[in-house]
């Protein structure tokens, strides 16, 4: 997937996001850290160009959910980046921005962090990558690109586009 | 009668110096030195040293009082294991050993488990509680020829005085010896709530300290004392550089005082107290880099008399604590031999007077131990390897206790075997009761 | 690092890295403190001791606050409650804890060294709450996460630590915490209130605190005990307060260097009643920043996995 597509496939989810919720009044972007913060800023950049709107119209904001892992004491955990929600998400529209969907367990704990911060309308989810192999009951509402993987491959979204390479890595096999 | 004795092969070392010979024991006695000697039991001791039974002027039996730290039967197998064949038992039992009452108990009781002497120091005052004066003629007439409150310096300069006057005035209870006020110099008003030396390490730790001149002062007041009265006075466990200059001065003086210093004072320094383990809360405290080098010194010029164990029993119940709530105190008897030949640069003769006659003059009780290694002596010996190694385990003692500041250290210089009375009461570095 | 270590005794154990990873962590948790429902279910499972030996309000309330908002269990043992007045030893007292199940043991203790020895006998981590007047990791913590807050990075920053150095385990800790991130540290008291050995630590000593007090970003003043004029260290308190104490003289002297204090303060000993309520006066931020501070030493000790693995870190 190159550069373009990606550019290509936030203009869509964008659209998507504004077909769905009538607008974009009571939308915040939320980026997950650390992947996640790039695609919500794109999303609501396109999203106030669509709308004409002034840039900043939507409001972004970030969420560590390390916190809120279920995996602690299988593996290291250490908080990643600093949480910046910027509205009081009580009766807003949260769209959660992600740059993989995998085994949903990050999702999971980032709606449990989203819940301490107040009590939203509604929450989506907007993923750049879909790679499959969920673990919890948790779907996209919006999605870049569906991705099917291995469970040994890696996703890499970066500024090039996305890559599937190999987890012993960068695509290289020894 | 007991079975003979002769230890073949090694090196005699006393006080006229060294030289190699058999020794034959038999009834108690040395009966003769020689060569091509034998015995109803044989001791190959080549490469090995025989000497004098060492003397300890300063153990804490802790018996009777505290038994489950030590008794006087386990604190006397940790002698023998030590090279010891007597040793001065501290009066801070409790009751405290200031009645001939108690004076009684504890020489029967070491009689009873007959490994080594032991002789019962007495407090000075009533109680080691500085006030009144013990019965000393009393307690002399039973044999002690040793009075302290150790544990605790005499405070009051007047109670030192009249004490050092009293038993200057008993020797003829004595047969002629001198009575000794040894003393545990510390002035408590400067000393009180100290954990540790005064310094770089309690300022870093946050502990409050024991300063060297509440040792020095102590020290400085009693060689005043001694001048005006002629008394007595031994110097416990000098553990500062400045006390160590003031005795040489008042030697030098002609003054009649002498001085011991421990194995862990010449061994062990504050900063170890780093570690927050009580093993190595002890009073005095363990000092500076620059008091190792002074005691040392002190050691070799003769300044002081003789090396002491202070040795200290502490359950482990009663040292798994703070470094502020534990009891000061660590064992001694065990390790002196090895740490004084691991860790002074003295030749094995001085080592051995340093443990043996000196001490035994200081304690009066020289006709049975530090003598002479010749026909018709008390067969009070030690024979020892000082080239051996072996590791410090506390768990290995005979003490009742473990609080040994030197565990798992590889220390050179070993016990092979006690002859007490004539008798093996240690052989091959284990003892025999 | 701290990563590595399962204990938090002493800020002589961390380096200036450790810091800046505890400083970072503790922003995060202080994110945590903001949110309407200010709780997360990091340490959910865990549970913690509380060993004090010494009466301390303020520290157990901001541990036990910082606890609750990682939603770890707890269980107090304090002295006055407990079997310590019937002689049993602190080992005997330990291990009774622990065989009940904790991981983590927050120690307080008027002994220096105490939770030394109780990380000697236990698994669990051990946090030192304060020992004698050996040190108090946690309040430097906060009192670093305060000041840089205001003052950003403390190199070359000039702190004063002001009075009762000598009893003091926060001029201990705050002396080494200081130097560590870079400041420049002057201690200010009289020598019957200062230790009488400064081999090794990286500070100035003055007796004269009008002498630096021009120069100061920070004047770090310390509790001054009422009793200490009954051991002849001060004539009087009102002596110690017009020499050392921050008065309304020199509190303007200072500018707007920060004035901070670890609590509970002497009004009229060790600082003037009305300076405390000035605006450069940060006292109740550092009680703030404390919960965050302890939220983050749970964390790291207790939650984040992180240890030694083959005598190397696990990779994060």
């Amino acid at each position: 997937m190159s550069a373009d597509d990606v550019s290509r496939a936030i203009r869509r989810m964008a659209h998507e996001i504004l077909e769905r919720n009538h607008g974009a009044d009571d939308v915040v972007i939320i980026g997950m850290q650390t992947g996640g913060v790039d695609l919500a800023q794109r999303l609501a950049a396109d999203i106030s160009t669509i709308e004409e709107a002034e840039a900043g119209s939507v409001p972004v904001g970030t969420l560590d959910a390390t916190m809120h892992r279920d995996d602690f004491g299988l593996r290291p955990v250490m908080p990643e980046a600093l949480t910046e929600i910027p509205v009081d998400p009580t009766g807003k529209v949260i769209v959660l921005a992600d740059d993989v969907l995998y085994t949903g367990r990050t999702v999971r704990a980032a709606l449990d962090a989203i819940h301490s911060y107040g009590r939203p309308r509604a929450i989506q989810l907007a993923v750049m990558v879909d790679r499959g192999h969920r673990e919890l009951p948790i779907r996209p509402d919006y999605v870049g690109k569906n991705l099917p993987t291995r469970k040994d491959e890696i996703v890499d979204v970066n500024d090039e586009g996305v890559d599937l390479g190999d987890l012993l890595g960068e695509g290289d096999i020894t | 009668m007991s079975p003979t004795i002769a230890i073949t092969g090694a090196q005699l070392v006393d006080e006229s110096g060294t030289r190699e010979a058999d020794v034959l024991i038999a009834d108690g006695r040395i009966v003769d030195v020689g060569s091509g000697l034998a015995g109803d039991i044989n001791v190959a001791a080549n490469g090995q040293v025989v000497a004098p039974g060492f003397v300890d002027l300063h153990a804490h039996l802790r018996e009777p009082g505290d038994e489950e730290a030590e008794t006087i039967e386990t604190g006397a197998r940790g002698a023998a294991l030590g090279g010891y064949t007597a040793v001065v038992a501290m009066p801070n039992t409790s009751p405290a050993i200031d009645s001939a009452a108690v004076v009684a108990q504890v020489i029967e009781l070491a009689a009873a488990a007959n490994l080594c002497d032991v002789h019962p120091s007495a407090a000075i005052t009533i109680g080691r509680a500085g006030e009144q004066l013990a019965p000393m003629a009393e307690l002399v007439r039973l044999g002690v020829r040793i009075f302290t409150d150790d544990g605790a310096g005499v405070q009051n300069e007047r109670i030192m005085r009249s004490a050092l006057e009293y038993a200057g005035s008993l020797s003829h209870l004595a047969d002629g010896a001198p009575i000794v006020l040894a003393q545990h110099c510390e002035i408590e008003s400067l000393s009180r709530g100290g954990l540790m030396h005064e310094g770089a390490w309690s300022s870093r730790l946050g502990m409050p300290g024991q300063p060297a001149e509440a040792e020095e002062l102590m020290i400085m007041r009693d060689i005043a004392l001694a001048r005006l009265t002629g008394g007595r006075v031994h110097f416990q466990h000098v553990s500062t550089a400045g006390g160590v200059a003031m005795v040489r001065a008042a030697k030098e003086a002609g003054l009649p005082v002498s001085a011991e210093a421990t194995t862990h004072h010449f061994t062990l320094d504050h900063s170890v107290c780093a570690s927050f383990d009580s093993v190595f809360k002890v009073h005095p405290p363990l000092r500076t880099a620059v008091d190792i080098v002074a005691i040392k010194d002190g050691l070799a010029d003769g300044t002081i008399d003789a090396i002491a164990t202070d040795h200290a029993p502490h359950t482990s119940h009663a040292k798994d604590a703070t470094f502020a709530d534990a009891p000061p105190g660590m064992l001694g008897l065990e390790t002196a031999f090895a740490l004084a030949n691991t860790e002074l640069d003295l030749p094995l003769e001085e080592i051995v007077a340093l443990m043996s006659w000196r001490p035994a003059r200081i304690a009066g009780i020289d006709t049975r131990h530090g003598r002479p290694i010749a026909a018709g002596e008390p067969a009070n010996l030690v024979v020892l390897d000082p080239e051996a190694t072996w590791t410090v385990r506390g768990s290995a003692m005979a003490s009742r206790s473990a609080n040994t500041p030197y565990e798992g250290r590889e220390l050179r210089g070993a016990v092979r075997h006690t002859i007490y009375n004539g008798e093996l009461v240690v052989q091959e570095g284990t003892a025999t009761r | 690092m701290i990563g590595g270590e399962r204990h938090l005794l002493s800020m002589a154990d961390l380096d200036r890295d450790d810091i800046e990873q505890l400083m970072s962590l503790t922003a995060s948790f202080a994110e945590v403190g903001e949110r309407s429902i200010p709780k997360v279910p990091a340490l959910r499972g865990k549970t913690i001791a509380w060993l004090f030996y010494e009466d301390s309000t303020r520290t157990r309330l901001s541990f036990e606050t910082a606890a609750k908002r990682l939603s770890a269990d707890t269980m107090n043992f304090s002295v006055s409650s407990s079997s310590v007045n019937k002689g049993e030893s602190l080992r005997d007292t330990v291990e009774t804890i622990t065989a009940m199940g904790v991981d983590g043991i927050v120690v307080r203790h008027r002994a220096a060294g105490a939770p030394s020895r109780v990380a000697e006998w236990v698994d669990a981590s051990v946090i030192n709450a304060g020992d004698g007047w050996h040190q108090h990791p946690t309040q430097s913590l906060l009192d670093l996460y305060t000041a840089r807050e205001h003052l950003g990075d403390l190199d070359g920053k000039h702190v004063a630590i002001v009075g009762d150095i000598k009893h003091s385990r926060v001029a201990r800790s705050n002396a080494l915490a200081f130097a560590t991130m870079g400041a420049q540290v002057t201690l200010v008291a009289p020598k019957t209130l200062l230790p009488t050995h400064f081999e090794g630590w990286p500070v100035n000593v003055t007796h004269n605190l009008d002498e630096v007090i021009d120069d100061l970003d920070i004047c770090y003043l310390l509790r001054m005990q009422l009793e200490r004029q009954a051991d002849a260290v001060v004539p009087s308190l009102r002596e110690f307060h017009t020499e050392f104490g921050l008065d309304v003289r020199r509190a303007d002297r200072l500018g707007d260097a920060l004035i901070m204090h670890p609590g509970p303060m002497n009004r009229g000993v060790e600082i003037a009643g009305e300076v405390a309520d000035r605006p450069n006066a940060v006292i109740t931020e550092q009680v703030a920043n404390g919960v965050s501070v302890r939220m983050a030493v749970l964390f790291l000790l207790l939650g984040s996995g992180l240890d030694l693995v083959d005598g190397r870190r696990a990779a994060a």
